[in-house]
């Protein structure tokens, strides 16, 4: 049972993150208890403990009720998207700073109410304390952003982790992928059993590599060409002649980091939407560059093509889905420096160019 | 009760074989080569289309079609090649049909249902033996009934439209209804009401929008569009042709066999399949 009031107050926060800021608010409490007492065992004759608390607790609840709950309630005027809404649109970081002002300002006049001094005095009387207690509390404030904010990207980059494995999973289980292929393991054996173990040691390899390496968010180049050249060489056993297929990976960027599994549904979509609907086939291509400061990967197929507009969409599961999804992990890993261009056309098949930064 | 003795059924019979990954293509021929010795396979190709020109060319007793293949799937090939069968005397009846998929709950339901003969990769022996023999006693009583052409085709029709029914009858979601159609000109974007629409028809990678006076093409293919349009207004009369029922003049049939429909808004006529026959009966 609780409040008509704060079940109001509740609706303008989504339920799944009023867990999150319950935590970051009780951490935010345990903090201002200790700054209190902190602020006593340093100079006790001007701070009483009553006194120092009052302030404390109200400066940081408020900046505190400004920066998380109220900040999460007003996202879309911020442009602040689910599921965090931790991203700094430049709306957000000016909402952050005139709250953390708001906040203190507040706080300050309620400390005031409570010990019957003046802040505004101080800062008259006594300019050098009240800069150093504002800077403080500037300080706290947002070293507590930081801190926050560290961890709820963590946990982004875990969720699109989490998301990248379950898709991979399911990809390798689909049905149909899976059942063909053992289909034409079974015809190999008959015809040619050495091919067939080669066949068996890919099927192998792709699906442990697969299984383990998706523990990890990132790996190196040189990880992500063998899983690709795996799945390739799996689907040019059963496509035959209709899918050819080169990988193009400098000799100085296998060390180089990247996230892991990132080309997969690139080559995935370039079979299914490319290669698969055209009678005569056609090649995959895919190649690392390194130019400046930055690595670029492409992926291109002289299949079918297909409507651009239809694989920037989300309703499309597989085309949407791919790069709606491989976008928002460039983008949390690399912000703006991190890029996905899709090109695509009827005559001459597809090709995407993903960009980000090289790291040494 | 006295026990049937079963003929011994047609041993020799020839066979098309339309499968795209090769390797399933050979091993396929292979277990079939124990299974039926005297079966004799025609030809193996690897997409729709070239099925039905092949079984057109060659008119082989049984045709084992794989479900998906580029371009043309099994499903809408035999539905094609059912309806390009010739009918003339001298032709054979339309072949008996078996698909071949490897996984696909909704195909292999409607399979049951509509009593079609399917095997499921890997093609496994034992299973392959019982699929002969149903083929081969098909076969044989079609022989020794002497069923005409016609009703040939008509049976397989009949299976299909159950199939093809069951493939796009199950949509994750229902489609909103389109009201306007976006076609580009040029550089701008011309907004075509839906009820200015006569026929929508597919060509190789566009689909021909048809008012009464203009021609519009967009790039959605007519399988996306079908969900969206109101299926008592406009009725599909081919593969690649929807038409507003509304509009339908006359529907006439040649001696050939052949149906077309004429609208009254436009001069051309409109072939329409055996598959969609059915829709045109008198009251």
């Amino acid at each position: 049972m609780t409040h008509p009031i704060t079940n109001t107050l509740l609706q303008w926060l989504p339920a799944d993150c009023r867990g999150n800021v319950a935590r970051r608010g009780g951490i935010v409490w345990l903090v201002a208890l200790v700054i209190a007492i902190l602020q006593t065992l340093v100079s006790p004759v001007e701070h009483a403990f009553d006194k120092s608390l009052v302030y404390s607790y109200a400066i940081s609840t408020c900046i505190w009720l400004l920066c998380d709950p109220v900040r999460i309630a007003i996202s879309p005027g911020l442009n602040t998207q689910p599921p965090y809404y931790w991203n700094f649109t430049p709306r957000a970081v000016v909402y952050m700073f005139a709250s953390i002002v708001m906040g203190y300002s507040l706080g300050s006049l309620l400390g005031d109410a409570y010990s019957g001094q003046s802040t505004w005095q101080l800062m008259t009387l006594s300019p050098q304390r009240f800069w150093s207690f504002w800077l403080t509390s500037l300080g706290i404030s947002c070293g507590f952003l930081f801190y926050f904010y560290q961890r709820e990207k963590g946990l982004e980059l875990e969720r699109q982790a989490t998301e990248a494995r379950l898709k991979l999973l399911e990809s390798q289980l689909e049905p149909h992928m899976l059942f063909n292929t053992l289909a034409n393991l079974r015809a190999l054996i008959a015809i040619d059993p050495d091919r067939a173990i080669g066949m068996l040691d890919r099927l192998n390899g792709y699906l442990r590599a697969t299984l383990s390496a998706s523990r990890a968010t990132t790996h190196t180049l040189e990880q992500e060409f063998a899983r690709l050249s795996d799945y390739l060489e799996l689907m040019a056993i059963r496509m035959g002649p209709r899918l050819q297929y080169a990988l193009d990976l400098p000799e100085d960027l296998r060390n180089q980091p990247m996230p892991a599994l990132l080309l997969q549904p690139l080559v995935e979509n370039a079979i299914a939407h490319g290669l698969e609907p055209k009678v005569e086939g056609g090649t995959i291509t895919v190649q690392a560059s390194h130019v400046g400061g930055s690595i670029t990967l492409e992926v291109s197929d002289t299949g079918v093509g297909f409507d651009p507009a239809q694989a920037n969409s989300t309703s499309s599961p597989d085309g949407g889905y791919g790069l709606s999804h491989i976008r928002q992990r460039l983008h949390t890993l690399y912000g703006d420096a991190g890029t996905i261009k899709f090109i695509a056309d009827y005559a001459s098949g597809t090709q995407a160019s993903i960009t980000f930064p090289s790291k040494k | 009760m006295t026990s049937t003795v079963r003929q011994p059924p047609v041993l020799s019979a020839t066979a098309l074989i339309a499968e795209d990954e090769p390797l399933l293509a050979q091993a396929l021929q292979a277990e079939l080569a124990k299974a039926w010795p005297t079966l004799q396979v025609l030809a193996t190709v690897g997409d729709g289309a070239s099925a039905v020109r092949t079984a057109l060319a060659l008119q082989p007793d049984v045709l084992w079609f794989d479900i998906r293949m580029p371009g043309m799937g099994g499903l809408d090939a035999a539905a094609e090649l059912a309806d390009l069968w010739p009918t003339g005397a001298g032709n054979k009846p339309f072949p008996a049909l078996v698909f071949v998929t490897a996984y696909d709950q909704y195909a292999v339901q409607a399979f049951e249902t509509q009593a079609i003969d399917y095997l499921l990769k890997p093609v496994q022996a034992l299973r392959l033996v019982k699929t002969v023999s149903k083929v081969q006693l098909a076969l044989a009583s079609r022989a020794q009934e002497a069923i005409n052409l016609e009703a040939s085709i008509e049976s397989a029709l009949g299976q299909l439209r159950g199939l093809l029914v069951a493939q796009h009858g199950v949509p994750a979601a229902p489609a909103p209804r389109l009201s306007v159609i976006q076609a580009s000109v040029g550089n701008a974007i011309r907004m075509v009401p839906i009820d200015e629409v006569l026929v929508f028809e597919a060509s190789d990678k566009y689909v021909r929008v048809l008012t009464a006076r203009h021609e519009y093409l967009i790039r959605t293919p007519l399988k996306e569009l079908l969900p969206q349009l109101d299926s008592q207004v406009f009725w599909q009369i081919h593969r690649s042709t929807v038409v507003r029922a509304s509009d339908i003049a006359t529907v006439q049939r040649d001696e050939a066999g052949k149906t077309q429909l004429q609208l009254r808004s436009r001069a051309e006529r409109w072939d329409v399949s055996r598959l969609y026959a059915p829709l045109f009966k008198a009251m």
